[in-house]
């Protein structure tokens, strides 16, 4: 072992830990909003990575299909809430933009070979595909029991993430892909060689945090979402709507899935149910953060990923074992560090 | 055309849980594939070759009942109990995935059924016991495999290798099929690595094989996931040749590896590069046969992994004429003399090579059941 690999296997856990981090975040924002441990995290990943390759490969784009099915399910649903409320049905102009906007792009992706368009259009239209389906899911499967309880919350995560699985069987089929680097080349530091998509994933990964920071800290809707967060019938009785809160941090949470996913296609092979595993290691580093400190989740995330790294060296066959059970002395610690464990229902 | 898929995939369904058992079948053939679930790879070409298996045989009608095990043991475990008890099969095709099959071979053996498993590990027919006597093995054992590439190896004067294999029962037998083969010819393993196909990041993996420089590199990773580590090494700078597994014989390696798994070297079945196979090779006719088949049906090629299912149906379609012999279908008789009859099996071309089953050889291939294919200008080529 040389200064060179543990530079090398750095780099590997510095870009590993960066998508980490990211996914830390959102479980975090989602989580504190909303009370949903959004373990679907993970598919926003792969399906993300899954479309981007399938428009590079010229094979069908199916996502669009989802989210119009989606899109539908959740008029279906708004026409029935208003009915039960009114006594007569009616058709709200979101829902029907909603179906509209997702027919659009099923169409869009359809018709139009995208194989062409260059990484950036792909990626936009990636977004554009993933960004509405969290809502859609939010809209759909939890809007209407927000107010169960967590456990409930998490049942139907549970749920939600084995139905989207297989479905992502249906879209994508079961091998795997892998998409065009954004950039060839890299940066020489010293005798180190950084890898130009090392460089994307930090430098976009900085580049969220410090957005997300800005919109936290400056903007109206930012601090309406810290404020749902911090106390949900407080927020309310000063008007913020939970449904808004609820939906914003899925959007969010589905936007930093994407653009992960994005990301991470071209370093590795993704698979359709590549996700779950990846949100997992995030999932670790917001546990680190006690669910609750955002920078401390973003540093357990990035502490996952030169766990991992330095332990597959060591031990390729053990790595797994050796990066969940980071999670054990993190617990015991915190749980002696909180005495008498506080139920927040 | 998803669309439509959905539809009707949506509609058979419905349909064949109303419909499961036709009255006039005489011969019934349960099937377990993994057409769910992580080894979905696996079992969907499989699924998709049963409809091609043969429904007369020796004048009996045969009735194929297609059960999913979503990739996990436990649930194959059910399947082959409800096929047993329920459905009374004479014979079982399946399980896909290598400890589905290890999970069931108690139960195929109690109740006495034969049981032809399209799995990659030896471990289901070796070493034989009073159990295994019921299992018979639809795919060429990996040491049949590591014989060709060891020897490819030692012609090309290669003295030290590297291995990074899956860490499951594939990667497993493949480290231990090989280490013995490769102590045997003085050719030294100096690292062995492992990791999940679902793995983001092989460096590390890549920088301890590097750092212990072997000439070759072996990786034993069943379907797409054996891309992965090869253009890892690639990326690395590693330019030693690479050998892969029959794991890797399939279209999509090479669209996911492109230029970075040139020059690879890896035996398998003839399926690959059938149009260079010479036609005197007893099984070109019938791969081809089964290849234009499937591709008809399905508007793709199939991987290797379909034509094990459907190599299962031509060793029935040898055996079941024998056993009807031995008594009726449906009977304890039928199924015992089935068994008998599968072991005498000989010299029956295949679509993956020829079969020749023994007592004590229970997947029966020679070496007609591999080619040693190498990777040249982005296509499959034969090895001359």
């Amino acid at each position: 072992m040389n200064f060179q690999i543990v530079m090398l296997l750095g780099q590997d856990g510095l870009t590993n830990g960066a998508i980490y981090a990211l996914l830390a975040l959102s479980i975090l924002l989602v989580f504190t909003v909303t009370r949903i441990l959004l373990i679907p995290q993970g598919e926003f990943v792969a399906f993300a990575a899954l479309t981007m390759a399938a428009m590079q490969g010229g094979t069908p784009v199916r996502l669009g299909w989802l989210l119009l099915a989606l899109a539908a399910a959740a008029m279906v649903m708004d026409i029935h809430a208003t009915w039960r409320r009114d006594g007569r049905p009616a058709v709200r102009r979101g829902s029907v933009l909603g179906v509209g906007y997702a027919a659009a792009l099923t169409v869009l992706t359809t018709l139009v070979p995208l194989g062409d368009a260059g990484v950036a259009v792909q990626a936009l239209v990636t977004m554009a595909l993933i960004v509405p389906l969290g809502l859609a899911l939010y809209r759909v499967f939890y809007q209407p029991i927000a107010a169960a309880h967590p456990l409930v919350l998490l049942i139907v995560s549970i749920a939600v993430h084995v139905v989207l699985v297989g479905v992502g069987l249906l879209m994508f089929g079961p091998e795997g892909a892998r998409t065009e680097p954004f950039s060839d080349g890299g940066l020489r530091l010293g005798m180190v060689m950084l890898n130009s998509q090392t460089l994307w994933v930090v430098a976009v990964s900085l580049g969220l945090i410090l957005g997300l920071y800005l919109f936290f800290e400056r903007s109206l809707y930012g601090k309406a979402l810290r404020a749902a967060a911090v106390n949900r019938l407080g927020a309310e009785l000063v008007g913020i709507s939970p449904e808004l809160a609820g939906k914003a941090s899925f959007a969010l949470a589905a936007l930093i899935g994407s653009l992960s996913g994005i990301l991470i296609a071209p370093i590795t092979t993704i698979y359709y149910d590549s996700g779950f595993i990846i949100s997992l290691k995030g999932f670790v580093g917001a546990i680190i953060g006690g669910l609750a400190s955002y920078p401390v989740a973003a540093l357990g995330a990035l502490l996952i990923g030169q766990a991992e790294s330095f332990s597959t060296f060591w031990a390729s066959s053990y790595k797994e074992v050796i990066v969940f059970t980071l999670i054990l002395p993190v617990l015991v610690w915190r749980s002696l560090s909180h005495h008498g464990a506080e139920d927040e229902e | 055309m998803f669309a439509k898929k959905l539809a009707v995939s949506l509609l058979f369904g419905a349909l064949a849980a109303g419909a499961a058992a036709p009255a006039d079948a005489q011969v019934k053939v349960g099937v377990v594939t993994s057409s769910t679930g992580p080894i979905a790879l696996v079992g969907i070409p499989q699924k998709n070759s049963v409809p091609l298996l043969p429904t007369n045989i020796g004048g009996q009608t045969v009735q194929y009942i297609t059960l999913d095990d979503g990739s996990d043991p436990t649930a194959t475990v059910a399947a082959f109990k409800k096929l047993i008890t329920e459905e009374k099969v004479d014979a079982i095709i399946g399980p896909s995935g290598s400890p589905n099959a290890m999970g069931v071979i108690q139960f195929a053996a109690e109740a006495g059924v034969p049981m032809l498993a399209p799995v990659g590990t030896a471990a289901v027919v070796l070493p034989m016991t009073e159990q295994k006597k019921w299992v018979f093995k639809t795919t060429q054992n990996d040491d049949l495999i590591a014989e060709a590439l060891l020897a490819h190896m030692e012609k090309a004067g290669i003295k030290s290798v590297g291995f990074i294999g899956t860490a499951d029962p594939y990667g497993d037998n493949w480290l231990k099929v090989f280490g013995e083969g490769a102590a045997k010819r003085g050719i030294k393993l100096l690292a062995s690595e492992r990791f999940q196909r679902q793995d983001t990041s092989l460096t590390a993996q890549g920088l301890k094989i590097l750092s212990s420089s072997p000439d070759a590199v072996l990786i034993a990773a069943p379907g797409s996931s054996s891309v992965l580590p090869q253009t890892t090494l690639y990326d690395q700078g590693y330019r030693g040749k690479i050998y892969q597994t029959h794991g890797a014989a399939l279209p999509d390696f090479l669209k996911l590896g492109g230029k970075k798994v040139e020059g690879t070297i890896l035996a398998a079945s003839l399926m690959l590069v059938l149009d260079q196979v010479p036609d005197s090779h007893p099984s070109k006719k019938i791969a081809s046969d089964y290849v234009a088949a499937y591709e008809k049906q399905n508007g793709s090629k199939p991987a290797t992994f379909g034509a094990n299912v459907y190599d299962a149906g031509l060793l029935l379609e040898r055996a079941i004429p024998v056993a009807l012999k031995g008594g009726e279908p449906g009977s304890a008789a039928f199924r015992g003399a089935l068994r008998a009859a599968l072991e005498q099996v000989k010299e029956l071309p295949a679509t993956q090579g020829v079969y020749n089953l023994t007592a004590a050889d229970h997947s029966g291939f020679d070496e007609r059941g591999r080619e040693l294919i190498t990777v040249s200008g982005g296509k499959w080529t034969l090895v001359k």
